[in-house]
């Protein structure tokens, strides 16, 4: 790859950019990038974060040499293209939209000048990219949402979004994965867990796989969350 | 063999040195605020490395020991009683079954370790023992302990020995402040030139709004070259992130993985021990140094914990 910025953030994080705007292409050397660094198994390295455009290196400045580090990642990164990256799961994520599952919903609809029925299909008709995974476990970062829809995020953040509720902020579009303060438009609510610890596989959703909502009803979604939790305890 | 929690103090959380191997999936690292207290006293009682503490923050805890063991208290310095006798701190003590350990008056520091010999023994979530308050994971239920809690004590490993000399940590401890040293970036190049003047020279005060996850300062604002906006990247424990109202935020230990503001400086692994042991209200002020100051400072700090 050329054009590659690497720098340091502190003394035991190494940053390499791809580049700095939302794109697909290079998301993708990043995750590629990121799979290859986990691979390598260099020593001293303790954890690998893919964003949207970078990747983030953690390493024990005890154990690990900076310089021989920086060299190996930019060995590293000469054979990383965006075609490299393995191929991505397709996911498919039931939503009630609305309601008390969704209460931005009639406000985004007026956002975006259409009535409530044309959101919910211009929200579930696209398949997204999930660019990167932050800001609590599991909680995916995904889109592009159709820009009719991606209104910005509140001014002041709600101090309790539900668990499994599914937002909107801007082009991005994500899923709460736990109880916690949000500031994203809800407009819907899934029953699937999203994380949970004590699941043999406890994420559903990584970074580099493509996402799409199925708009279900309200009675449906008791009987997935049943399913869910039941999933869980095994 | 448990610890049963009589009093929880202020926030008592169970730690171990991180959850690290899963940012890319959004899950913090968490661990001690102040990493060098929480190794100190893993060594006093003979556990290894990794073994899980509980960390006390400013008002200490009252917890019963219900079976015969050797315990330490580290970091910030509270008056101790063991069965209403006083104790030292830093000193490996051993106790009957029944004992009851009370971490009193807080004369200096902010943040206290309890070791166990044997560790506490909760279950591992992704590879950790570590609370992280935000997401409910690891520790006990994921949340700070309460009264009534029992948390169980692992097996001793009876190939390491106990110490026989007594470290002294208290030195270390800050008095309503401190100098931390930063090395500059990831993106000071967002930052106007007066605003990084600024950050060499401002002394910050500790709001209240201030937690494991960072603390919120308030002082000189630092300001943005441009528009300041940088796409969301990773964040590590000692990022001085700064929002557009301009007062710098400083990520501790249960940080997100991720974030979306500038970020003008970095604290040195070294430092951030001190940084846990601050406490709303005490000042920080950031000198700059380089990558080969801050590797030598760990370096002697590693040292001190392997003599």
């Amino acid at each position: 790859m050329e054009g590659l910025k690497v720098h340091l953030a502190g003394d035991s994080a190494i940053v390499v950019e791809f580049g700095s705007s939302v794109e697909v292409s290079i998301n993708k050397s990043v995750i590629a990038f990121a799979d290859a660094i986990r691979k390598a198994r260099y020593e001293g390295v303790r954890d690998v974060m893919s964003a949207y455009c970078s990747v983030t290196v953690y390493f024990d400045p005890v154990l690990s040499n900076l310089k021989r580090l920086t060299s190996e990642l930019e060995r590293l990164s000469e054979n990383i293209s965006e075609t490299t990256e393995d191929s991505a799961r397709l996911v498919k994520i039931p939503v009630v939209y609305g309601g008390e599952y969704g209460p931005d919903l009639e406000e985004v609809a007026a956002f975006g000048e259409c009535s409530e029925a044309e959101l919910i299909e211009l929200h579930s008709r696209s398949d997204y990219r999930v660019y990167m995974i932050g800001f609590l476990p599991g909680f995916a970062y995904m889109g592009p949402v159709d820009s009719r829809i991606a209104m910005p995020r509140r001014e002041a953040p709600r101090l309790k979004v539900p668990k499994g509720t599914v937002g909107i902020a801007g082009k991005q579009t994500g899923i709460y994965p736990m109880e916690s303060p949000g500031g994203w438009r809800l407009i819907g609510r899934t029953p699937l867990s999203t994380f949970d610890s004590k699941r043999s596989e406890p994420f559903l959703i990584r970074a580099g796989d493509t996402v799409k909502f199925e708009s279900i009803l309200e009675d449906e979604f008791e009987v997935l969350e049943d399913a869910s939790v039941k999933l869980s305890a095994f | 063999m448990s610890v049963r929690i009589m009093k929880p103090g202020m926030l008592t959380t169970v730690q171990d040195e991180g959850r690290w191997g899963y940012q890319n999936l959004g899950v913090s690292v968490a661990g001690p605020m102040d990493r060098v207290s929480h190794r100190l006293s893993n060594l006093l009682v003979g556990n290894r490395r990794w073994a899980a503490t509980l960390e006390v923050t400013l008002i200490g805890p009252e917890l019963e020991f219900e079976r015969e063991t050797v315990f330490v208290v580290t970091g910030a310095e509270f008056h101790l009683t063991l069965n209403d006798v006083e104790i030292p701190m830093n000193t490996p003590t051993r106790t009957r079954r029944g004992s009851v350990l009370r971490l009193k008056e807080r004369r200096r520091g902010a943040r206290a370790y309890v070791a166990v010999r044997g560790g506490f023994n909760v279950p591992l979530v992704l590879g950790s023992r570590s609370t992280h308050l935000a997401s409910c994971t690891g520790g006990v239920d994921g949340r700070a302990l309460v009264s009534g809690d029992r948390i169980p004590v692992g097996e001793v490993d009876p190939t390491i020995k106990i110490p026989n000399q007594v470290k002294q940590s208290t030195d270390m401890l800050p008095v309503k402040g401190a100098y931390l040293r930063v090395m500059m970036g990831p993106q000071e190049k967002e930052f106007s030139a007066e605003s990084l003047e600024t950050l060499r020279t401002a002394r910050y005060e500790i709001t209240p709004q201030s937690n494991r996850m960072g603390y919120r300062l308030a002082g000189s604002c630092l300001y943005y070259r441009t528009g300041g906006s940088v796409l969301s990247d990773g964040t590590p424990i000692g990022s001085v992130q700064v929002p557009p109202a301009g007062e710098p935020i400083l990520l501790m230990a249960d940080g997100q993985t991720s974030g979306g503001y500038p970020k003008v400086s970095t604290v040195i692994t070294a430092d951030l021990s001190l940084a846990g042991q601050l406490a709303p209200g005490d000042w920080i002020q950031f000198s700059v140094c380089d990558h080969a100051t801050a590797v030598r400072a760990l370096i002697a700090q590693e040292r001190f914990l392997m003599e």
